[in-house]
């Protein structure tokens, strides 16, 4: 396994959000993390970057345990965060936002480079020297992808990856992690889309108040409308 | 930096002018600002590009001013080993004091990089083999060698010229590097850019080495200028003053420190020599109390010009376009 995350319990202050949530990613997978609004998406993917620090569980990544490692250390060990909200720097261009970060961290023999990340996002090639304060959403999420891509992870993880995009931009991303799925990067994806989520991932994790209450195919979810309903709403 | 050729050409021009004017004095007052140039240059490096709000920078020129005028007191009188002194001297402090700084944030922060520059400042305070309170009155300046006599005003004003473009262009050269960037980045969003993976720390403390080195340098130019120098070149006032210039030439404008220096030693200048009429009527002592004046400025800066001047100018030729 790639990532293996077992019996994890984070909380904020008194306020426990995970109550011994488990999964696990293996290398070329794409697997996404469903569930409704609070219910504990973002915590997980908070505590497995290290920035917010688990009470207790274990979480192990290429062999080696992280849950008590730097967000940096954990980064540098070759997981790449596209957070909620994109969080790209404002003041930087394009190009820079991209040359501040490139790094072959799992090196790669065809290692993502500025020059790679800006062929595979033509519009953002388009607006290299723009500010990122000059983006658009898309654009934005783009960059933040982009972002992630140059330091070359093992795992990439998306938070919300097209949650406040116009329908035709968040096609174009669903695009890209298709061709990133295909190029066999491995993915672990929260969003809200399941019907865009069940053609791009191969399994599922559905979590209802920080612990894991189904987990299943891409075929088994699809089948069972009855789990969109009770678990995501839908 | 192409468009700040003319500007070069100006400062180049400066000094045969005032000789032909016979107006020397302003020759060694354009070096003193251009040495002040190079010390708000290196605070704006911390403070503009790294989001550091270091109220200590002080304590890197005046160790600088230091280390550059007890060299010239024992007999090493050669600014190639003077200058380099002071550089690494200061590097040395600026790395210890980040090391211990760099771990607090925000007022935290702040606290701690005024505290240690007092520190500095009552620590050559007690230093009475070298003044003491009194200061230290130089012999002489440093010896550059080659012909160049640094006791000629317009010598030394050219070659405080030449360091003053050296650290621009540094500065711009380090800006545009990966690792400016990431300074940038660090100020924009420290924990974004720990989280992709970039030790900060790290980035922050060779960020304050870097410019309380260059902080130093300015330093010991500082005191071979004057020929003397005193424990208030550390004190917190002088960290105060340097944070001014930076604040009303521009926080992370290339040339904040520089206008911000030439504003604010200009703007002394004037408010000190040359009486107003009109005002002095209203307040005979009006002029012994310049900083009046500088705060007006400031005050009106902060308010209507928060970029300060860089940012005015750089808007009114965006406008102009």
């Amino acid at each position: 396994m790639l990532l293996e995350v077992q019996g994890l319990e984070t909380a904020y202050g008194t306020s426990q959000v995970l109550f011994g949530l488990s999964l696990c990613v293996a290398e070329g997978e794409a697997v996404t993390l469903l569930g409704r609004n609070g219910m504990g998406k973002t915590t997980t993917v908070r505590s497995i970057m290290g920035l917010s620090r688990p009470r207790a569980g274990a979480i192990t990544f290429r062999g080696r345990r992280i849950e008590r490692e730097r967000p940096d250390r954990i980064a540098r060990a070759g997981i790449a965060l596209v957070p909620e909200g994109r969080q790209i720097f404002p003041n930087l261009s394009v190009r820079e936002n991209l040359v501040a970060f490139a790094e072959n961290r799992s090196g790669r023999a065809d290692p993502w480079t500025v020059e790679k990340v800006l062929e595979f996002f033509p519009r953002l090639a388009e607006r290299a020297e723009n500010m990122g304060n000059q983006l658009s959403g898309g654009e934005q999420q783009m960059l933040a992808i982009g972002r992630a891509l140059v330091t070359n992870p093992y795992l990439l993880i998306l938070d919300e990856a097209t949650e406040g995009l116009a329908p035709l931009l968040r096609e174009e991303i669903w695009k890209c992690l298709a061709r990133l799925r295909a190029a066999g990067q491995t993915i672990l994806v929260i969003d809200k889309y399941i019907e865009r989520l069940v053609q791009l991932a191969d399994r599922h994790t559905l979590i209802e108040r920080g612990r894991v209450a189904w987990q299943g195919t891409s075929a088994e979810l699809d089948a069972d409308r009855n789990l969109w309903h009770r678990y995501l709403g839908v | 930096m192409k468009r700040s050729l003319p500007l070069l050409a100006l400062a180049l021009a400066f000094p045969l002018a005032m000789q032909a004017l016979d107006q020397l004095f302003y020759v060694s007052f354009a070096s003193r600002v251009l040495i002040y140039a190079i010390a708000a240059t290196s605070l704006n490096l911390v403070l503009g590009y790294g989001g550091m709000i270091s109220f200590g920078h002080a304590a890197f020129v005046g160790t600088g001013a230091y280390v550059g005028s007890i060299l010239v007191a024992e007999g090493v009188t050669s600014a190639w080993i003077g200058w380099p002194a002071a550089l690494a001297v200061s590097a040395a402090l600026a790395a210890i004091i980040g090391a211990v700084s760099l771990r607090t944030r925000g007022v935290y922060f702040i606290m701690i990089t005024l505290a240690f520059a007092q520190m500095m400042f009552y620590l050559v305070n007690s230093m009475k083999a070298y003044g003491g309170d009194e200061g230290l009155t130089l012999p002489q300046r440093a010896e550059l060698g080659f012909g160049l006599d640094l006791g000629n005003e317009m010598v030394f004003y050219y070659v405080v010229l030449a360091i003053l473009a050296l650290t621009l262009y540094g500065l711009h050269r380090l800006i545009q590097s990966r690792f400016g960037r990431v300074v940038v980045a660090i100020r924009e969003n420290e924990a974004r850019v720990e989280a992709i993976g970039l030790p900060v720390y790290r980035y922050q403390l060779a960020c304050f080495v870097i410019a309380g080195a260059v902080g130093g340098l300015a330093g010991a130019l500082l005191a071979s200028h004057g020929k003397y120098v005193n424990p208030n070149v550390l004190h917190w006032l002088q960290s105060g003053t340097l944070m001014i210039m930076v604040i009303l030439g521009g926080v992370g404008h290339l040339w904040g420190g520089v206008i911000g220096a030439v504003a604010l030693l200009s703007l002394e200048h004037l408010i000190s020599d040359y009486p107003i009429p009109w005002l002095a009527q209203l307040a005979p002592n009006y002029q012994q109390h310049a900083n009046l004046g500088v705060g007006i400025v400031l005050l009106a800066i902060v308010l209507f010009a928060p970029q300060g001047i860089a940012g005015l100018l750089g808007r009114r030729r965006r406008a102009r376009a």
